[in-house]
């Protein structure tokens, strides 16, 4: 079982965000980067399937940076065999489709079963890569994925929608998006890490031309207005309803 | 600009409401860029209502005649339709539906697409979308280079045009797709989704554990339609479902009741429910920072609050 998994750097979900000198960007001083958190789901899927199938090749590919080299050799540490840099300056705050063009360029040709991604990266919020990257490939996705299996040629997935999961079938060779609950992703062990820096990791230059979105600006959300403590213990109970009631209107 | 098309949301042959906002956002969309007609779809068959429709918006619905929906067909059936009608945009909800969908059909149109918009603009006859990032804790303003303007509208953000206008029916076939929806399963009745809720009631850690979870489901059991929440510190910690997590890593939502109890404010989690319309913090440490998120404050033990609450909001319910 060939598969390949699609990952990204971004910051840490612990970052205050800071709004660049060139209001289009983040200012990444004092940024704690790392692997995508769905991401690791995907990676953690991508190595099971390729165990469970007795064998294979796992294969991480970004669109990133140059420093994305260290998510890259994470998850080599975590038991991938080969990684791809698709190196590009543009690439952090690339629109979705621009990188899946990026990403189904360097795919196309190579041979996979899988091709998973996590369900979003948590700085562009896009969800949509995944899908669009299956699409530009013509194999069918699956997104937001909870549970997986694969068998005869065929994978069925759950994946969450409001209040139900939904079943869906499809042939290999298939993408999946992975979501929170897929399973437990492993941790890179001291022998992985030592592993992971004999792993061929390829670094090729993808300039991507002009993105199919621009960012004209970013900007901080309006603050909010200044709240109203209400009071202290059950007491303050009646007082916070009226309050919800007469003066937010919400109830 | 030409037409707009807004691929209706369809589950179980019935068309939610995020739907509508969507029509409405088309409706502005044509209006902003020189006019042009609103056309839905539904990709699956669905039970469409001409008046409702058409009072959101739409000029005539295309009504497709599959029963199983294919996400891969459903993307290649309103690419085909957004080319047969010359379609300047295409517009979606941001749903886990829409947000399946949002992408393949950029890629069929060779465009880029822009999700979950909060605001729609224009500029020298082109179309800006505000949207959030890093789960909201920075906001960007985008406009598309591509030929059609593929995007997506976060539920309770627009409206409806609210026109007197009904919309004209047809029928379109639907494509045919690789992967399909066989069935459903762990369906969740009674209380909506977060994602989907107007009120919605969240715990953290601070309710000390999930044998206390009664108390927040007794808030919600007094307000009709109020789903309940919970903080990734809860799900990681195996309390409740990953479904209800709020936040960078769970659901990103806009009620307008948010009610955080026995949650401190992480960063994470104010992420993803900062644009809520009305806030209620109920936290027993008086300086934890979701209390300077809050609209309404209410320093106490959760223990006490809740049950207090819950009978107050049964009260305040009841006509």
């Amino acid at each position: 079982m060939d598969v390949i998994v699609c990952v990204k750097r971004v910051p840490s979900t612990t970052t205050r965000v800071v709004i660049g000198g060139d209001r289009k960007s983040i200012d990444p001083t004092g940024v704690e980067f790392l692997l995508n958190p769905y991401d690791e789901f995907a990676v953690e899927e991508a190595l099971k399937q390729r165990d469970a199938a007795g064998g294979g090749t796992v294969t991480a590919v970004s669109f990133g940076t140059a420093e994305a080299q260290k998510e890259l050799r994470t998850v080599l540490a975590m038991g991938a065999d080969a990684a791809l840099l698709l190196q590009s300056a543009q690439a952090p705050l690339c629109d979705g489709a621009t990188t899946a063009r990026a990403l189904a360029d360097a795919i196309r040709g190579r041979k996979f079963d899988l091709l998973f991604f996590g369900k979003q990266a948590v700085d562009m919020d896009q969800h949509g890569v995944g899908p669009a990257v299956a699409t530009l490939l013509g194999v069918p996705c699956i997104s937001e994925v909870v549970h997986l299996e694969v068998k005869d040629g065929k994978v069925t997935a759950h994946r969450e929608v409001e209040g139900a999961h939904e079943i869906v079938e499809a042939p290999l060779p298939c993408a999946v998006t992975a979501q929170k609950g897929l399973n437990e992703p492993r941790y890179a062990t001291l022998k992985g890490i030592m592993a992971a820096k004999k792993k061929p990791l390829d670094v090729v230059d993808a300039s991507v031309g002009e993105p199919l979105v621009e960012i004209v600006e970013m900007k901080m959300p309006p603050p909010r207005a200044a709240g109203k403590m209400v009071g202290e213990g059950p007491e303050a109970v009646p007082a916070l309803v009226q309050l919800l009631k007469h003066e937010a209107k919400v109830l | 600009m030409g037409s707009v098309l807004v691929v209706l949301e369809v589950r179980g042959g019935k068309v939610r409401p995020a739907s509508m906002e969507a029509l409405g956002a088309a409706r502005t969309a044509a209006e902003l860029t020189g006019g042009g007609t609103v056309t839905a779809l539904a990709t699956d068959a669905a039970e469409v209502d001409a008046s409702a429709l058409g009072a959101a918006g739409a000029d005539q619905v295309l009504v497709a005649n599959t029963e199983q929906h294919s996400s891969d067909g459903a993307a290649a059936t309103a690419a085909r339709v957004a080319r047969e009608i010359g379609a300047g945009a295409v517009f979606l909800t941001a749903t886990i539906r829409g947000r399946d969908l949002l992408g393949r059909i950029a890629a069929l149109l060779n465009t880029g697409f822009v999700p979950d918009c909060i605001e729609l603009g224009a500029e020298g006859g082109k179309l800006h979308f505000v949207r959030p990032v890093f789960a909201g804790k920075a906001l960007i303003r985008v406009r598309i280079n591509g030929p059609v303007a593929v995007a997506s509208f976060r539920p309770n953000f627009f409206r409806g045009a609210g026109r007197s206008a009904t919309a004209a029916i047809q029928k379109t076939t639907a494509e045919p797709g690789k992967a399909v929806v066989t069935g459903l399963s762990g369906e969740r009745k009674g209380r909506p989704d977060v994602a989907e809720a107007t009120k919605i009631i969240s715990g953290g850690r601070g309710m000390g554990g999930p044998e206390n979870w009664h108390l927040i489901e007794a808030v919600a059991d007094a307000v009709p339609g109020m789903a309940t929440g919970a903080s990734r510190a809860v799900v990681d910690a195996g309390w409740r479902p990953h479904e209800e997590q709020v936040g960078q890593t769970g659901k990103t939502v806009s009620p307008e009741l948010y009610i955080a109890a026995g949650i401190s404010g992480a960063i994470q989690h104010l992420a993803g429910m900062s644009t809520s319309k009305v806030i209620v913090a109920i936290n027993k440490d008086k300086e934890a920072p979701i209390f300077q998120h809050a609209t309404y404050g209410v320093v106490g033990d959760v223990h006490q609050v809740l049950p207090k609450l819950a009978d107050e909001l049964k009260k305040a319910s009841s006509p």
